[in-house]
């Protein structure tokens, strides 16, 4: 009975989606309350199953009761429980701060922020690799036009590229997807991760083929180098709430990785267990020193978050990278840091950058302006991973996970000398707005604070805190879901024991 | 054989094709590129299922034998899918050129001016 709750994530999402454009079209303020409810109950729901998550036991959901390789299946393992929680913390501040302002300036902002809810909360649950392709249109459709909202010329030409490469990026996936059906006869992943092993030699080199396409498509959604560049067009030209929502997409990409090469092509894949740990850590280095030079030579405070972003993404494939235990627990930590540091630099920048027609430096600052530097000072803390906040600690067990002798060569000093060029970055846009910016006692203080976004901002801010203040339990629960990955038997088991309940021959 | 061969060299010419459109300056050529690209796929996941020919996909009392009907599904789902992903992106398109007054798929703005556009200051509709 339990495990109808894991088909709630997706349902209400979806639901709520149809009821705000059929039925609440006209009315804006119905619109917030119901979307605001809605997302406060997927909270509510991520945190139960991530409750119900934590006794180590997958579970599975056969949609329509169809038996697992055959029906499309959801399952909730401690991975899917923890991104599911952070996609709820996330949504649920970022709504908040839409309110007021952002969710006026186009239509059916509110709809398309539960469609995005709805696809991203389906790829963190579904189990079938064809499903996990449907759940990524749909959150790309939604991000099509949360990415558009609002309008304008410059946001209109980003979005064409966005919408693109990610058609690109579809098509590759539906190549991949072929494939790995020619050659394995399912696309089940707990049933591929059966198959996979008994494919006939004859057909590894299509497989193989297909498993790298489909790397190719992570690297696109995670914005790994050289598939980096369309995040800070797309990041930097729409609106603030839905940037800080992006925050979350780059992280749909990393889940994938993890999720495809650990349970799919993970150790016990015969010939092709660990295809895409070669590609993984040397892309992710070079990842990180793009976002860092990009850092660097960023001219204004957007340009500067998008690509800390990609430079984060980077770190964070590097921990993925060293497929390990220690590794893969350090990553899950610093993307639950990452994405909350992000989306509050969004929004901060939000606030900043309001009314400055785009990209340029904030004529005025909002009031009081040393909140704002105060915030700004906490956020490029937890980004650039100074201590006390979380980004440190994420960065520091990254290094440690990375002593092997193999790795400690690329790992340590990409990690340790982009830190130091991100400090460089973060403090010099730092000085140029607060310190060298518009003098906040020269010019009348006709903006008005707006109170939403900074209260959201703050709470980012205290969520990151809190992540560095419980380390230690987080980092039991992430050690566990790191050693559930990496002996995924009982993952299989989970999707495919009503099969061989039912009596068909089990491979 | 000869079956095998078209459906390869087939597929084959719709991606090249698809390809060299895609990397076309104009966004027209760009999307014309994109459905070439989707009809590959789409030709390509249903070869996936393995090439028969007379074969029902659907159980009859008098078939002999089956084609496998998943591949069938799979690409009705991925041409709805680009069907209305290509549907946006015309629209997009679209949208672009009325606002710009070119059909480019560049930014449209060198870097140095990035700070004076407007995309922020467009009046809510």
């Amino acid at each position: 009975m339990t495990s109808q709750w894991l088909i709630v994530p997706v349902a209400i999402p979806a639901m709520t989606a149809a009821i705000l454009v059929l039925a609440m079209r006209h009315s804006l303020s119905g619109q917030r309350i119901v979307s605001v409810a809605a997302t406060a109950l997927q909270l509510a729901t991520a945190i139960g199953l991530y409750v119900l998550a934590g006794d180590g036991e997958p579970r599975a959901y056969l949609l329509g009761n169809w038996p697992a390789p055959f029906g499309i299946v959801l399952v909730l393992d401690r991975l899917a429980a923890t991104m599911l929680l952070l996609a709820g913390l996330l949504a649920f501040g970022v709504v908040l701060a839409a309110i007021g302002a952002w969710d006026r300036r186009g239509r059916h902002f509110h709809a398309l922020f539960q469609f995005q809810m709805l696809g991203i909360n389906g790829a963190f649950l579904t189990g079938d690799l064809f499903n996990l392709f449907v759940f990524f249109e749909v959150l790309l459709i939604a991000s099509y036009g949360l990415m558009l909202h609002g309008g304008g010329a410059r946001r209109l030409k980003a979005g064409f590229h966005y919408v693109a490469i990610n058609l690109i990026g579809s098509t590759v996936f539906l190549f991949a997807v072929g494939l790995i059906y020619a050659t394995t006869g399912t696309l089940n992943m707990a049933d591929l991760a059966v198959e996979v092993p008994q494919v006939a030699v004859a057909d590894h080199a299509l497989l193989a083929v297909g498993a790298l396409l489909l790397l190719t498509v992570f690297a696109i959604k995670s914005a790994m180098v050289p598939l980096h560049w369309w995040l800070p067009p797309t990041y930097g030209s729409t609106s603030p709430p839905a940037a800080a929502l992006f925050a979350i997409m780059t992280k749909v990409g990393a889940y994938s990785i993890i999720r495809v090469y650990t349970l799919i092509f993970g150790a016990e894949a015969g010939a092709l267990a660990g295809i895409a740990a070669p590609w993984i850590l040397p892309a992710a280095v070079v990842t990180l020193l793009f976002g860092t030079i990009g850092v660097l030579a960023g001219r204004n405070l957007l340009d500067l978050i998008c690509y800390s972003v990609i430079a984060s993404m980077g770190t964070l494939l590097v921990a993925v990278g060293l497929t390990s235990a220690a590794g893969l627990a350090a990553a899950l930590y610093y993307a639950v840091q990452s994405t909350l540091t992000s989306a509050g630099l969004f929004l901060l920048a939000g606030i900043l950058l309001e009314g400055t027609e785009g990209r340029g430096s904030p004529a005025r600052l909002p009031q009081p302006a040393r909140l704002y530097a105060g915030l700004y000072f906490l956020l490029a803390i937890a980004m650039v991973g100074m201590p006390p906040l979380a980004g440190f600690i994420g960065k520091f067990l990254i290094l440690d996970a990375g002593r092997a002798a193999s790795q400690i060569a690329s790992v340590w000093p990409a990690i340790l000398v982009t830190s130091l060029l991100l400090i460089v970055g973060f403090t010099r846009t730092g000085i140029r707005l607060f310190w060298n910016g518009p003098d906040a006692a020269a010019t009348p203080a006709l903006r008005v604070t707006p109170l939403l976004p900074t209260i959201v901002v703050v709470g980012m801010i205290v969520a990151v805190a809190g992540l560095s203040v419980l380390a230690g339990p987080a980092m039991n629960d992430m050690t566990a879901t790191a050693e559930q990955l990496l002996a995924p038997q009982r993952y299989i088991a989970a999707v495919l024991r009503p099969r061989l309940a039912l009596g068909s021959p089990g491979e | 054989m000869s079956m095998e061969l078209l459906m390869a060299t087939g597929i084959g010419a719709l991606t090249a094709v698809g390809l060299y459109l895609i990397l076309l300056r104009r966004s027209f050529p760009v999307v014309i590129g994109l459905t070439f690209l989707s009809y590959a796929v789409n030709v390509f996941l249903f070869v996936m299922g393995r090439l028969a020919i007379d074969r029902p996909p659907i159980v009859g009392t008098s078939a002999a034998g089956y084609t496998d009907p998943l591949p069938q599904a799979l690409v009705l789902t991925a041409i709805v899918i680009t069907f209305g992903m290509t549907a946006l992106i015309v629209v997009l398109s679209l949208r672009a050129f009325l606002e710009t007054g070119v059909d480019d798929v560049t930014l449209g703005i060198r870097p140095d001016e990035q700070p004076s556009d407007t995309a922020r200051s467009e009046a809510p509709r």
